[in-house]
């Protein structure tokens, strides 16, 4: 679906922000990029969409080399949520901003109602349908900017750092909502540092360093993996730091979730009792 | 530098920094109000973290400690706020700037000068200090903060995690009596968030500034605090100190991040395991862990 071949990039200020990237998503995958600030996350992502166009190399969404079709296209089946919402709104109300993109596209009236309304009620955002995006809280607006793009359906829905400003009980809904969208058949992409919230999204994950892939596998492997880690300069999640401190009772080291974590511990109780 | 901070440190020791009474706010043209009856102190030299669900008013309570509410917003204000011994609804922001300082949320409303080095001197320009005593503020801000390399750049085309440094470090160039952050480290990775911590944890400890930080990442903040105050629709609901708000379930009924180490503590409580005390980092959860692992062994 999406496929990134040997992509090296270097903005107007002469910064080299990728080295030779390659990478393969399908149809369907569920992928969290990570990496330190600077690592060139979000410009990889950009190329999926059109946003930026690749240096040296190529990118190719759905067949088509993304140096050949446009964004309005390319964002069509592509859907991107900025890691700043006020980048991306610009509205007087909420109910307007999400409708936005719909009208553009040229969906009729009634679709776009029904749309609005899905989007606008998926979000927690009913309450605010009449209010100005700029009247609300930072994680608000990010919602907002999520609904906006999910209305008109993308194929590949691209999250540049979502849980940004989200609280614990935002953030869990964000991740069932994530899954659901990918057990729908989607393709989520989520550019993050959140290392506790891709623990418990238990994505593939794709780690970057100064412009390159350094390392990527499940979240349980590469999240546990100590020396690609510190490579990438990722704090590991609290759960697989907890059990690194208890690697002297011969316990797994590959553990991310706390209710394995849980489990893991009754067992070697029980057997010890 | 000293000079002229001691002179306007009029604070009296003994007092609270911040006094917030009966405090209940409407942003204009808002329909429900953003603050409800809030009543809280803070004491001359906590580190306190402030959080709850996304829109409860985090932000706009930190809008009150700085006179933005009601000097900037307007709307309708009850109720009274003490910072530093001044009484908000009485003193302008410029006054209050001198001893609350505010991290923005988002760091490209606070930035706005041709190169780092003129926003972190910014503040001090206004305060009228000497030129000797504000290159040696701005220098040793932009150290703390891990940004001395990037002060000739120009703050807008920073990335996002260098820009919240910036404004991290001219807040901290006045060296405050209070230093307001909200979500300071948001575009920051967990590394870059774990330095800005240590920054205002030593800042805390080291000059006795008083630390408001909003956050929602306990998991990497909480170690740092010595108070935690939660909203939730505008009221504080739990104030207290971070164990005691940590484990209680109202914390997990509002949707506090708990730390993943307090949440094992408690999955494994459910199951009829009790570690010793309550862990709220992975340092703490390994050597309680290790204490049971090794006691049911022998």
């Amino acid at each position: 679906m999406i496929e990134v071949k040997d992509v090296f990039f270097t903005y107007t200020n002469n910064v080299e922000a990728l080295k030779g990237v390659s990478l393969k998503i399908r149809e369907g995958d569920f992928v969290a990029i990570m990496g330190q600030n600077g690592a060139g996350k979000t410009t990889l992502v950009k190329h999926f969409n059109g946003l930026l166009k690749p240096t040296k190399g190529s990118v190719i969404v759905n067949g088509v080399d993304t140096r050949e079709e446009s964004v309005a296209k390319l964002s069509r089946r592509v859907g991107f949520v900025f890691q700043n919402p006020d980048s991306q709104l610009f509205c007087e109300t909420v109910e307007e901003e999400v409708a936005f993109a719909l009208r553009n596209f040229g969906f009729q009236e009634k679709v776009i109602k029904t749309r609005v309304e899905w989007a606008i009620n998926l979000l927690g955002l009913t309450r605010y349908r009449q209010t100005s995006p700029f009247m609300l809280s930072g994680g608000e607006r990010k919602r907002v900017a999520l609904a906006s793009v999910l209305a008109w359906d993308p194929d590949v829905v691209i999250l540049d750092e979502p849980t940004i400003g989200q609280d614990y009980q935002q953030k869990e809904k964000l991740r069932q909502f994530i899954i659901q969208l990918n057990t729908q058949g989607k393709t989520v992409v989520i550019v993050t540092h959140d290392v506790e919230f891709v623990a418990e999204c238990n994505p593939r994950v794709v780690f970057m360093v100064e412009g390159k892939i350094v390392g990527q596998g499940a979240a349980k492997q590469v999240l546990t993996d100590r020396k690609l880690l510190a490579r990438a300069s990722i704090v590991p999640p609290q759960i697989s730091q907890i059990f690194m401190g208890l690697a002297d009772f011969g316990l797994p080291t590959d553990v991310i979730d706390v209710y394995e974590a849980k489990e893991i511990l009754l067992d070697f109780l029980e057997a010890k009792s | 530098m000293v000079g002229v901070l001691c002179e306007s440190r009029a604070v009296d020791e003994t007092l609270a920094i911040i006094e917030t009474s009966d405090l209940t706010y409407t942003y204009p043209g808002g329909t429900e109000p953003s603050l409800v009856d809030v009543s809280l102190t803070i004491e001359k030299g906590e580190f306190v973290i402030l959080t709850g669900p996304s829109g409860c008013g985090k932000t706009t309570l930190c809008r009150c400690f700085n006179g933005l509410v009601p000097h900037f917003y307007s709307g309708k204000l009850e109720g009274d706020t003490t910072v530093a011994g001044f009484r908000v609804s009485e003193h302008s922001i410029y006054e209050l700037a001198k001893h609350v300082g505010l991290v923005f949320q988002n760091p490209e409303n606070q930035l706005f000068a041709l190169s780092v080095e003129k926003d972190v001197a910014f503040g001090l320009e206004n305060l009228g200090l000497p030129r000797e005593e504000m290159k040696r503020q701005v220098d040793w801000a932009l150290q703390m903060t891990g940004i001395a390399d990037l002060r000739e750049r120009a703050p807008h085309e920073l990335s996002g995690g260098q820009q919240q440094r910036v404004a991290i470090a001219s807040v901290i160039a006045m060296k405050p009596d209070v230093m307001v952050l909200d979500e300071p480290t948001s575009f920051l990775d967990p590394l870059g968030a774990q330095k800005i911590f240590e920054v205002i944890d030593g800042l805390n400890k080291e000059l006795g500034i008083t630390v408001i930080l909003v956050e929602h990442r306990l998991d990497l903040a909480s170690k740092y605090a010595n108070h935690v105050i939660v909203m939730d629709e505008g009221k504080v609901v739990l104030d207290g100190k971070p164990l005691d708000v940590f484990s209680s379930e109202d914390a997990r009924l509002i949707g506090v991040g708990i730390p993943k180490a307090t949440r094992l503590y408690q999955a494994l409580r459910e199951s009829g395991v009790h570690l010793n005390s309550i862990p709220v980092n992975s340092q703490e959860a390994s050597l309680l862990l290790q204490e049971v692992l090794t006691r049911d062994r022998g």
